[in-house]
């Protein structure tokens, strides 16, 4: 098993949960693990990324190789563009298709579309809607993961524990709103990617 | 007990330094290397064993407390990013010279690619400049490994020992395999040679042959270090060095494994034996290093080389940027792999001030009143603020080095320059601003310097500020006119009374400060979260 993940977005979306969660399941799955992740400066509204990278057998390299990616998984559908020339030539990308403007030059909503058709696997999804839907709508973030989580190569009930484990300290609440935010991610994904 | 956790590179170190015996941190935040030091305060046995892990004023003063607890007997870690390398070098080189009693490691995280950083200076030539031992780990589990090597090498021969991160180390989490046993802290006591720490003269020339013959020992140490290694290989048309992360590019690139010999470098000085052992066994040498040249250049020098040596100098790599698993594979001579096209579509999308920071009321404010004057400047420093270059503010003109706002301005107006403006965070001012103050209270420099105070140190994440509360009472202190140290709230409803301070201040002929304070929303919003929990 071999899973290289690049974890789009601007600085403040949240990415780094995503992350959090995804190493949780893939240690309780017993796999080796490597993230990258961006720290400091760029983090202040600014494009953000973190390299994640599962396998059954040892990493070398902290950073994924270009064409190597077998998702790009953005909180932000300019930011899921940034990476194409790491991703596989059979790989996905899960992207939220709200657009966060912050600077003046940001393409139009046309021009984002025509690049998104011309890939051969994407997953797309309104993220905050879903997450307003499923009554946890600061869970963008995670109906994100749910979205990419059939792709992910782990047990939907692995994310879940990851999930429990990285929101529990916040209150059964919380955990309840992040778990709902997952599941409605997970079956928007699957009615995409599934006939 | 053996136990397996998920760390970063910075957090494996700080943990290798605690199961190491650790009795003190000492560190000025910087990124890549804040989370070193922060790991080590937010662990229990840090509480437990009474560890020191207060944040210092600047990296020079956390270098010298550092070979106090040395000097005492204890093991300090001292923690910078690779510029603050330079603040702290006159306590690091004659460190040196000192030599450590309990054990000392110097952590340097560089930033090749200059992601959160101005340059990107290799540490590993202030190691070799000083003469010390230096480490360079290739994985998080090294990372952690090395810390207890580097305290045992720095104890064993009673030198500090430098160990060298780049970002991608520092900021990569991988799971690590603790040691079974952690160590007690030393007992304190005092050096036996208590004449190599007064260097004066008369010792210091004597100390000097010795570190110089204890360079050879340094250098058999590293020719029989665990963490170097000689792997041979069937395709003797190349040899390549590969020192720190670069490994692990190159691993990356032979999943099989490599077919040329490789002489691995994680410790230093560089064992010169075995690479005239790699170089004797192949046509050509190829070095992969992070950073600068350091070890190309050794190993190419002036005259022709017996054995050609590629890598940065010679182009097979580029001479800018960190190493990546794709500029390591062009260099390698291997095909490139299928991807898609870049978009070009894509926008630069850099950072920018939060929405509701302080800094853009005191920057909206300075810039209208700036604009005011034909020749005005405005001299900025490192922190947040320097984002007040970027639009919408475009309010500085210069940014070079922590405290320089305030000695360029000084420096520009002794040539004349007026208005001339320094802009400076709190945290900065007592790390390297208060020493240019006096400079320019003792010749009545005609300076307005503004301090923009967020109650902390933002860029980095919010750590302590060494100066929260006194801002004021250090001005006076220093000498600053006390009409002449001014507070406002930076909010849009006081606009106008900021730009009324400002101008006020920039009339007067003399060094004046206006405090803008109001606390960073970054730090504001944790505390409420924290509140709410």
């Amino acid at each position: 098993m071999k899973k290289d993940i690049i974890l789009s977005g601007v600085g403040g979306q949240g990415i780094l949960s995503i992350a959090t969660v995804i190493g949780h399941a893939a240690l309780a799955e017993g796999l080796h693990l490597k993230q990258a992740e961006v720290h400091g400066m760029s983090q202040r509204g600014g494009d953000v990324q973190s390299n994640l990278r599962l396998s059954s057998s040892p990493i070398a390299s902290d950073l994924i190789p270009q064409g190597g990616a077998d998702l790009i998984v953005s909180l932000e559908p300019m930011e899921a563009l940034r990476y194409l020339p790491w991703l596989s030539e059979t790989g996905w990308v899960i992207a939220n298709t709200v657009p966060l403007v912050n600077i003046p030059d940001y393409p139009d909503a046309a021009s984002l579309r025509r690049e998104f058709d011309r890939l051969p696997h994407t997953v797309t999804l309104d993220a905050e809607a879903i997450a307003r839907d499923s009554a946890s709508p600061r869970a963008a973030n995670i109906v994100l993961l749910g979205a990419a989580a059939p792709l992910l190569g782990l047990p939907a009930e692995r994310l879940e524990e990851g999930i429990r484990a990285i929101f529990g300290r916040k209150g059964e609440a919380v955990v309840e709103a992040n778990l709902a935010a997952f599941r409605a991610g997970c079956a928007h994904a699957r009615k995409t990617i599934l006939p | 007990m053996k136990n397996r956790e998920l760390l970063l590179g910075d957090e494996a170190l700080a943990l290798g330094a605690l199961h190491a015996g650790l009795s003190g941190v000492y560190a000025y935040p910087g990124t890549p290397s804040t989370e070193i030091t922060e790991f080590i305060q937010e662990h229990p046995l840090t509480a437990e064993r009474g560890i020191h892990c207060t944040w210092s004023a600047n990296e020079k003063t956390a270098m010298e407390a550092a070979l106090g607890m040395s000097f005492a007997g204890r093991r300090a870690l001292v923690c910078m990013k690779h510029v603050g390398m330079n603040v702290a070098a006159d306590a690091f080189v004659n460190s040196a010279m000192t030599g450590a009693h309990g054990g000392l490691v110097v952590v340097a995280a560089d930033d090749p690619s200059m992601h959160s950083s101005q340059n990107e200076q290799d540490s590993r030539f202030y190691g070799k400049f000083a003469m010390i031992p230096v480490f360079e780990p290739s994985s998080q589990q090294e990372a952690y490994d090395m810390a207890r090597a580097a305290f045992d090498l720095s104890e064993r021969y009673r030198i500090p020992v430098l160990m060298r991160l780049t970002t991608r180390m520092a900021h990569s989490r991988a799971a690590i395999v603790t040691a079974a046993e952690i160590r007690p802290q030393n007992e304190p006591g005092f050096p036996a040679d208590a004449r190599q720490w007064v260097l004066m003269p008369g010792n210091s020339r004597a100390r000097y042959v010795r570190l110089i013959d204890d360079n050879a020992r340094f250098e058999a140490a590293a020719a029989e270090s665990p963490f170097n290694a000689y792997t041979d290989g069937t395709d003797r048309s190349t040899g390549i060095v590969v020192c720190g992360i670069a490994n692990n590019y190159l691993a990356e690139n032979y999943p099989d494994g490599c077919p040329h010999p490789v002489l691995k470098i994680s410790q230093y000085p560089l064992p010169a034996a075995l690479v005239r052992r790699l170089a004797a066994a192949c046509e050509r040498l190829l070095v992969l290093e992070e950073g600068q040249p350091l070890v190309e250049e050794l190993l190419r020098g002036v005259l022709p080389a017996p054995v050609p040596v590629e890598g940065r100098l010679s182009g097979a790599l580029p001479r800018t940027g960190e190493l990546t698993p794709d500029n390591v594979r062009r260099a390698l001579g291997l095909p490139p792999r299928k991807t898609h096209a870049p978009s070009d579509i894509v926008a630069a999308r850099p950072p920018a001030l939060c929405q509701g920071c302080g800094h853009r009321d005191m920057y909206a404010a300075l810039r209208e009143v700036v604009g005011e004057y034909d020749r005005a400047k405005v001299f900025s420093d490192i922190g947040c603020y320097t984002l007040g270059w970027l639009a919408p503010f475009h309010a500085i003109d210069t940014c070079v080095e922590m405290g320089a706002s305030i000695t360029m301005a000084k420096g520009a107006a002794d040539a004349g320059v007026h208005p001339a403006v320094a802009v400076i965070g709190d945290s900065t001012f007592t790390h390297s601003g208060m020493t240019g103050l006096l400079d320019a209270v003792n010749e009545r420099s005609n300076i307005t310097v503004v301090i923009s105070d967020n109650l902390t140190t933002g860029m980095t994440g919010g750590q302590d500020s060494a100066g929260t509360g006194r801002l004021e009472q250090i001005c006076a202190g220093l000498g600053v006119d006390p009409a002449h140290i001014r507070t406002v709230v930076p909010l849009p409803k006081n606009r106008e009374e900021m730009k009324r301070l400002l101008r006020e201040e920039i009339a007067y002929d003399g060094v004046s400060v206006v405090i803008p304070r109001r606390e960073c929303i970054q730090t504001a919003k944790r505390k409420t979260k924290i509140r709410q929990a």
